[in-house]
């Protein structure tokens, strides 16, 4: 019901429909919401197989607010209850996160303070924060992807309580299809990137085939970061 | 139990290192812009190998399975504009339909 009247139209063709009453923490936590239920459900399923190789549910929890990475969690659980030593567990889990690396040095300059709270700061980027957070070019909103981490941290924390202090009454994640949902949090995220079009398309797909490559030969973890090598292919083309 | 404690630990102390590393090194310092061109790329490189990781790996083999499915079917959704969470939802369906009855 926008009428207009008195209102000088200024149509430079610049206008950005950023919703300037938000502040950029609150948006991005609400740009997160989807992914921090997305989130939760997987939070339930690490506690439901953490419980089942025999962690206690202080030690699921625990790993949860101390590591806070899904991916790593995962591995552990799986690499301990299989029988693995702490070395193999530990250098999965490195593997895993070591893409943290080169999307912490992608944010870095939009990062702000001295090396402590970088560092600090650092510890927000998450993958579906940082993906949420990229503006093009290379460039992040700071605000945005700190905003994202919250909710996805909380539902984080609260669904592995759930899932291991009520695991019984969850039952088996595999049979709910809750496996599903990591795999297909990831392509959302993906789609968003690649549904305009360009290099990024070229680029994914190089890297899912890089990726799907050496999934047979190298430890897990290995095809993901070798599939950054993709990404290099930005050297080329634009001058 | 004291194994599981100690990996919990030593991975909560790498993760928190390899998280705070790029920002220390980097600092404030501007990126170069043909970098620019690399990390604007990195993301898409980063997300495809997760998803087709997570959807086909299997602990050092390549599995075609009911998560697959479902993973394929939230794809079809994602170009049909659904929203995330309808994409997610039908993604976990699916697999459990297909675990269920096929």
């Amino acid at each position: 019901m926008r009428e207009g009247s008195g209102e000088v139209v200024a149509n430079g063709g610049t206008g950005t429909e950023k919703k300037e009453c938000l502040s950029p923490y609150y948006a991005g936590a609400r740009a997160a919401l989807p992914f921090a239920l997305a989130t939760l459900v997987l939070g339930v399923s690490f506690g439901v197989l953490a419980r089942s190789v025999g962690w206690g549910p202080v030690a699921a929890v625990g790993s949860s607010v101390l590591i806070c990475s899904g991916s790593a969690q995962f591995a552990i659980a799986a690499v301990l209850g299989s029988g693995g030593g702490v070395p193999a567990a530990v250098v999965a889990a490195v593997l895993l996160n070591a893409r943290f690396g080169p999307m912490g040095v992608a944010v870095a300059p939009y990062l702000k303070g001295g090396p402590l709270r970088r560092a600090l700061e650092g510890q927000a980027v998450i993958d579906a924060s940082w993906a949420l957070a990229s503006r093009g070019g290379g460039r992040f909103d700071r605000e945005f992807m700190i905003g994202a981490s919250v909710p996805q941290v909380a539902a984080w924390f609260a669904g592995t309580a759930v899932g291991a202090l009520g695991g019984d009454f969850v039952g088996d994640p595999e049979k709910l299809g809750l496996d599903a949902i990591f795999p297909a949090f990831f392509l959302v995220l993906l789609w968003d990137e690649i549904r305009g079009g360009g290099s990024a398309v070229v680029v994914a797909g190089l890297a899912a085939s890089l990726a799907l490559l050496l999934v047979p030969f190298a430890p897990p973890g290995v095809p993901v970061i070798a599939a950054c090598v993709a990404a290099l292919l930005g050297l080329r083309r634009r001058s | 139990m004291i194994t599981v404690w100690i990996t919990i630990l030593l991975v909560a102390l790498a993760n928190a290192a390899i998280k705070a590393s790029g920002p220390v090194l980097v600092g404030g310092r501007e990126l170069p812009p043909r970098a620019g061109a690399v990390i604007s790329l990195l993301a898409p490189a980063l997300l495809a190998a997760l998803v087709v990781t997570e959807t086909f790996g299997d602990e050092g083999s390549l599995v075609l399975d009911e998560k697959a499915l479902g993973v394929g079917v939230a794809a079809v959704a994602l170009m049909l504009r659904a929203p995330v969470l309808v994409a997610v939802f039908l993604a976990a369906l699916t697999a459990a339909l297909a675990r269920a009855f096929v």
